[in-house]
């Protein structure tokens, strides 16, 4: 087994196997994971991050696909990770976003990642984030994350990327219902894939429609961009688009991202750390399975048994 | 806190196969046995697999083939494997392979060829008990 800092070193080098065990690692142990990315972190914001989410068979894989190849074009390195659900009840998963990138897989410029999500919800998996400061930290100019095939409650790439495409597709059937609510709201760009299929214009002007309600004053407008990605058609000016969202970010924007992406993800690590030493703290304790049984013989309601419990440990 | 450590495993199609039955029940039967199964889809390279199995950093390989082309691809994969370094997989086939094929491709390090007909209990209780404990 290779030690932490070798494949801290082999990741900034951007060497693949290192970047491959390096998000292993971040799935795998969060320990190993906490050192590796201390290591790398200094390195990392200097790529542009995107999400791309929507819902299933939106054509998502076949896309980014289409998005490698223009980058590549022009002249840029590209990191991708694809998040797929795990089955809640085998645990297992099968990860199949990569069948219509594998061409793209002997390109030296290109590294692809399948996840599975673990049973994270928010579409994507819990070690994503990490993953795409590994793949920062090796050099990558470009990174984007597919998330699984979300409906409206799967938000959390904003967590994680700085541009965020929502993709639809005429006739998957409810048309917009499937990007109403938490999707709208996330969207920096709107792409109408399949754009060739007859209802594509309907599809184009309900999204309209919906933007058009929300009438707030934006210093951004997301575009609504139209693109075949089976033939590569709309795909140059979707990047063209992208690239513009990129330059309204580091006019400003950016900066106060990063701090409200700095505090969420410092919240986030502190309420991690203090509940798993709490719980474990806890359940050394006699008094632990005491209470438990006192819940389970309705002598006491959870809440208020953990308030107990807290109380004195916090005393 | 440790998350679960789970196999990855990845079903390749070397060659130029037109379908993928067997690959897909396969990779099926072994997402429901709890791993986490990437499919390359058809018509794959030496030179893609390898470099995907790297990607991925997957544990195991399984090489699904029915086109009679094993005897000149498999052994150029294996090479590939030992190139990049990736000699701790466990790497497996199945497909269409004749009997006296077999011993040369086991001893090129293919550690298991399972034939038509080979239930998916067999190979999931094969890849449980013989994919590497790393990390």
């Amino acid at each position: 087994m290779q030690k932490i800092d070798e494949i801290a070193k082999g990741v900034l080098a951007g060497d693949k196997r290192s970047i491959a065990k390096a998000i292993t690692i971040a799935e795998n142990s969060l320990e190993e994971a906490q050192s590796l990315i201390a290591a790398i972190y200094p390195h990392t914001g200097k790529a542009h991050i995107i999400g791309l989410t929507g819902p299933g068979g939106a054509g998502k894989s076949t896309l980014i696909e289409k998005m490698v190849r223009e980058y590549r074009r022009r002249g840029k390195t590209v990191g991708v990770i694809a998040v797929d659900p795990t089955s809640p009840f085998t645990g297992g998963a099968f990860l199949g976003d990569r069948i219509r990138m594998q061409e793209l897989t002997t390109d030296n410029g290109v590294f692809i990642r399948s996840m599975a999500t673990r049973n994270n919800p928010g579409g994507i998996a819990k070690a994503t984030k990490d993953a795409v400061k590994i793949l920062d930290a090796s050099g990558k100019d470009v990174i984007i994350v597919e998330t699984v095939g979300a409906g409206q409650s799967e938000v959390d790439i904003i967590k994680v990327a700085q541009t965020i495409i929502v993709i639809h597709a005429p006739g998957l059937g409810d048309e917009i219902q499937a990007i109403k609510a938490g999707m709208m709201e996330i969207a920096d760009i709107f792409v109408v894939n399949k754009a060739d299929r007859e209802n594509a214009d309907k599809t184009v002007m309900d999204i309209q429609a919906m933007l058009q309600l929300n009438n707030k004053e934006k210093a951004w407008t997301p575009p609504i961009i139209k693109t075949v990605a089976l033939t590569g058609e709309g795909v140059p000016q979707l990047i063209e688009k992208i690239d513009e969202h990129w330059q309204y970010l580091q006019k400003g924007v950016l900066h106060k991202r990063s701090w409200e992406k700095a505090e969420a993800e410092l919240v986030e690590a502190i309420k991690e750390k203090v509940t798993s030493s709490i719980i474990e703290k806890l359940k050394r304790e006699k008094r632990f399975e005491e209470i438990l049984r006192q819940i389970v013989n309705r002598e006491i309601d959870p809440a208020s048994a953990a308030e107990k419990l807290l109380n004195q440990i916090l005393e | 806190m440790q998350s679960e450590r789970k196999i990855r495993v990845l079903i390749a199609k070397p060659g130029l196969d037109s379908h993928d039955r067997g690959a897909k029940v396969v990779a099926r039967a072994l997402r429901d046995a709890g791993m986490e199964v990437i499919y390359t889809g058809l018509r794959q390279t030496p030179e893609q697999i390898v470099e995907t199995a790297l990607q991925e950093d997957v544990d195991v390989i399984g090489l699904s083939i029915l086109s009679g082309a094993h005897m000149a691809l498999f052994p150029r994969i294996m090479e590939l494997l030992k190139e990049k370094g990736l000699t701790d997989v466990l790497v497996f086939a199945g497909g269409i392979i004749p009997e006296e094929d077999i011993p040369e491709l086991k001893k090129i390090g293919i550690k298991e060829v399972f034939g038509p007909g080979t239930s998916t209990e067999t190979i999931i209780k094969y890849v449980l008990e013989n994919a590497p404990k790393r990390r």
